[in-house]
């Protein structure tokens, strides 16, 4: 009798939460690692057209960004339904390409300037007009190295 | 004895360490960017501006429409982007040495020798009413006949694929199909838009 007393009075003990932080700190260190963050707020919708063959942009640093696509609703009034050009942070004429670029270049070291890549990031419904207005520009600066920007296309090969 | 330190708390390193961690997961964006890279030509200086490019001869050039309807037209034909691929790996290879597809040159090359390299060049033109969709597709066709066509030799060659292969073999084998695809200067194809 004594005996089964005995065991039913042990209680389950608690569950150790020691652990805790060192598993939090490991998600932690992950989201810190491979984070990075948004540079631009986006005043233009855009939906980038699907590829296959496509390459991933190494060093964020030397990549200066063209956003092209349609205002979105609250800039409609303002900038139109016609598709716009975004540089940084506003609303941007093609003639301003040039001087955006040659403000990029300065920010990198005189070693680095050649290698500045010009990603195009631009809606699937865009007509080509505009994005060949843009790429005159680039080639009058000399920015020859362009990437348009793609979503990964569901299909393989 | 002397009186032991107190141990510093540690119960709120777990809340500090979340509080980090929602910051963290807020803000990140995972997706890295990627895309099709391609090279501008250089500018054209403007006394050469009337002068006609350097003449290629008309079989050697693969010519790819597309107006501002969509449409392709391809080496004179109306054609489907699907097809395109097809038409463009038959085209850089020219397997059964046409007369009307590209001429080819002998080439040294290392690992393979002397090889006949065709002086295929694809020209990728477009009206300013196309749509970039269908530009990027067509963009991502071309690249693809070029890719698989390197794939499939190196895999006959080498028995790997391309990306696989060390840097000298890749040099060697973009020597046998060397990527060149030119976009026109730009003008008014099918109307203005």
């Amino acid at each position: 009798m004594g005996k089964f007393r005995k065991s039913g009075k042990k209680e389950l003990p608690p569950v150790s939460t020691a652990s805790l932080p060192d598993i939090v700190f490991m998600l932690l260190f992950f989201f810190m690692v491979s984070t990075t963050m948004k540079e631009v707020e986006l005043k233009i919708n855009i939906k980038v057209p699907q590829a296959s063959q496509i390459k991933k942009l190494e060093k964020k640093s030397l990549v200066s960004y063209i956003y092209v696509g349609e205002p979105q609703k609250q800039f409609v009034r303002t900038m139109g339904t016609e598709p716009r050009i975004q540089l940084n942070d506003q609303f941007s004429e093609v003639s301003d390409i040039g001087s955006y670029i040659e403000e990029e270049r300065g920010k990198l070291d005189e070693a680095e300037r050649p290698l500045l890549t010009t990603s195009l990031k631009v809606d699937e419904k865009t007509k080509m007009g505009i994005v060949t207005d843009i790429k005159q520009q680039l080639r009058r600066v000399s920015a020859l190295k362009i990437n348009y920007s793609t979503r990964k296309s569901s299909k393989e090969e | 004895m002397s009186k032991k330190t107190p141990e510093i708390p540690s119960a709120s390193m777990a809340d500090i360490a979340f509080m980090l961690l929602i910051f963290f997961l807020v803000t990140t964006t995972m997706d890295t960017d990627s895309g099709i890279s391609r090279m501008l030509p250089p500018p054209v200086p403007p006394d050469e501006q009337n002068d006609d490019d350097v003449k290629i001869k008309e079989r050697n050039v693969f010519v790819v429409l597309i107006n501002k309807n969509d449409q392709l037209m391809v080496e004179g034909q109306p054609m489907h982007i699907k097809e395109l691929k097809e038409k463009a790996k038959e085209f850089i290879e020219n397997p059964t040495d046409s007369e009307t597809l590209p001429e080819k040159e002998a080439k040294e090359i290392p690992f393979f020798g002397t090889t006949m390299i065709s002086k295929q060049v694809v020209s990728l033109q477009n009206d300013r009413g196309t749509s970039y969709g269908i530009y990027i597709q067509a963009q991502d066709e071309l690249a693809a006949a070029y890719n698989e066509l390197r794939d499939e030799l190196a895999l006959r060659k080498f028995g790997k694929k391309y990306d696989d292969l060390d840097l000298d073999r890749q040099d060697a084998i973009r020597d046998v199909y060397p990527q060149r695809i030119s976009e026109a200067e730009p003008k008014n194809y099918g109307g203005n838009n």
